[in-house]
């Protein structure tokens, strides 16, 4: 049905609301990274930047971004990959395979979800010690995938559900095991499901830092929000690194928000009100 | 088609992996947890033997007018920055529902915020709110200099200011999940009410609102446990500051664990959080999770 004149107005409001109020923010941010340092210390502050790219060249050569950068893209593809690699059966046997009490361990998984992470921090900090974890990415890796894992299952236990299942009952007829239904039948149906639990696995290890803040002390190993968090300069807040460096780290999350967000959607809500 | 046995230990076999990992590092810590706040005990201080003490770092925690603090700041935070986001995730969700050309592109900016990490969040916000070069201060008074407010210098602000930038960064999140509440409504439901002449306000009200009510309390939980476990914000905006004006409760557990190297009352600090976030858990289970298996059986 065709919306009423007040009606579009308030929505045409709304979405300039909206995302003006979202982009805004970030945008004087990157403004920021492009201005030079008189240009970020003037009060009251300018608009528009000259165009200079000299807080890009300091944040990557003099604090060596670069290292950070490298270090959250190991530490974030590992636990994407350990964490599909370990939640893809447990999703499929959730799913399909009518587990007793499954109902049972995939609440338990939404409970532990939502812990708080201080109460894990201290014990989790002690077994790192003692298995020589403390300032490795293996270290961070093996936390992160155990905090991931049950949004994963979740997303994928949801996915699996919704796929017809006579193809793989058919499968089953014909003499598959249940690993080869999910390897042959499931696995290659289920490519988006795959797809939105990776990204939000990424995601979440991209931009973890209380963790990352506990576990790398050592600034070789640390990731690029414990980075950012901790910049220092020698005698001001070096704002315009800062910016230059939360643009790099940001970029390439806004490119697969803006281009995946209808599976990050179908994905988010999986665990809250779907089911 | 009933499961035959081979099924069931293939099942668990599938499913064990994942329940070690969530087992070893957050069942397992979290019961640590719990032992080691009855004892009292400083990694600073190597020569003291740990000593049990039964409960007496609750008593301590009870007593602790800094604890009390941070539990009414962390409360305070709660209740004013899910209030913000549900009502502005509820508006967000409205708007990205509707139909129009560019949509998935209004969508994907909204995310934005959300994708963001909140460390780069606290940052960005902490420079906007700068007293002297944040853009904040330029908006409102211009050029009028002697006029900038520093925000987070003052309790009262520095404490608006967290819970706003909370609400800018989270409001979408919640927003998606009221979205997922609004697409199980069938669109007829709208198209008769319209026939009978009913207003959009009323449509909203009378329709949307009591049909999207299970949403809107998952949307509710969520926010609320999450908003329970904020840290990133205050470690970078404020460290707690000023004075202890935006000490919430998981940064004076942090300190006093990590910081200070008292594991023994930094355990308790944060086996205290839990219980609460459990508690909140519970009760939102026992009262919109029983509606809605009720909903479901009939």
């Amino acid at each position: 049905m065709r919306k009423t004149f007040p009606e579009r107005t308030a929505l045409i409001t709304g979405m300039l609301l909206a995302v003006l109020g979202s982009l805004l923010p970030c945008l004087w941010f990157v403004l920021t990274s492009l201005k030079s340092q008189i240009q970020v210390e003037a009060i009251p502050p300018h608009w528009w930047p000259d165009g200079s790219l000299a807080f890009y060249r300091s944040a990557l050569i003099d604090h060596q971004l670069l290292n950070y950068v490298w270090n959250s893209a190991i530490v974030a593809s590992s636990t994407t990959a350990i964490a599909l690699v370990i939640a893809t059966p447990a999703a499929y046997a959730l799913a399909r395979l009518r587990l007793t009490g499954t109902p049972w361990i995939l609440g338990g998984l939404l409970c532990v979800a939502m812990f708080p992470h201080i109460v894990i921090a201290g014990p989790v900090w002690q077994i790192l010690e003692r298995l020589g974890g403390l300032n490795t990415h293996w270290g961070l890796v093996l936390p992160y995938v155990a905090l991931t894992l049950p949004l994963a299952v979740w997303i994928l236990a949801t996915f699996f559900k919704e796929l017809p299942p006579e193809l793989e009952e058919a499968a089953r007829i014909d003499g598959c095991t249940a690993w080869q239904a999910l390897y042959k039948v499931i696995l290659p149906l289920a490519a988006p499901g795959l797809f939105t639990a990776a990204i939000l696995t990424f995601i979440y290890a991209w931009n973890e830092f209380f963790f990352a803040l506990l576990i790398l002390t050592d600034p070789a190993q640390q990731t690029l929000p414990v980075g950012i968090a901790l910049f220092q300069g020698e005698f001001t807040m070096p704002w315009g690194e800062i910016a230059a460096a939360s643009v790099i780290a940001t970029t390439p999350l806004i490119i697969v928000v803006l281009l995946c967000q209808r599976g990050i959607i179908s994905g988010l809500s999986a665990g809250a009100v779907k089911e | 088609m009933t499961t035959p046995t081979s099924d069931q230990t293939t099942g668990w076999i599938m499913v064990l992996p994942a329940l070690a990992c969530v087992a070893v590092f957050s069942l397992y810590p979290a019961m640590d947890s719990f032992v080691l706040s009855l004892y009292r005990l400083y990694v600073t201080l190597p020569g003291l033997e740990a000593s049990f003490i039964g409960f007496g770092n609750y008593e301590q925690l009870f007593q602790d007018p800094v604890a009390h603090q941070a539990f009414l700041t962390t409360l305070g935070f709660v209740l004013l920055s899910t209030t913000f986001e549900i009502l502005l995730g509820t508006g967000i969700a409205l708007v990205i529902h509707e139909r129009f050309k560019g949509r998935g592109w209004v969508r994907g900016a909204v995310l934005i915020p959300w994708a963001i990490p909140t460390v780069v969040a606290s940052q960005m916000w902490r420079f906007l709110a700068n007293d002297q070069y944040g853009a904040i201060n330029f908006v409102l008074f211009g050029d009028r200099v002697n006029a900038y407010i520093p925000w987070l210098a003052d309790p009262w602000t520095a404490f608006g200011v967290i819970v706003m930038v909370d609400v800018w960064k989270t409001s979408s999140f919640a927003g998606l999940l009221v979205l997922a509440g609004l697409q199980v409504i069938p669109d007829g439901i709208y198209d008769a009410a319209r026939i009978d002449g009913a207003t959009a306000w009323q449509r909203f009200w009378h329709i949307t609102l009591p049909l999207l009510k299970p949403a809107l309390l998952a949307a509710l939980l969520f926010r609320t446990i999450d908003a329970f476990r904020v840290f990133d914000l205050v470690f970078v905006m404020t460290q707690g500051g000023p004075g202890d004006a935006t000490q919430v409760i998981q940064f004076y557990g942090y300190k006093t664990l990590f910081t200070e190297g008292r594991v023994g009352y930094g355990t308790t600090i944060s086996v205290t959080v839990f219980v609460a976030t459990l508690l909140l858990s519970l009760l939102y289970l026992l009262t919109v999770g029983s509606k809605l298996l009720e909903r479901e059986r009939t």
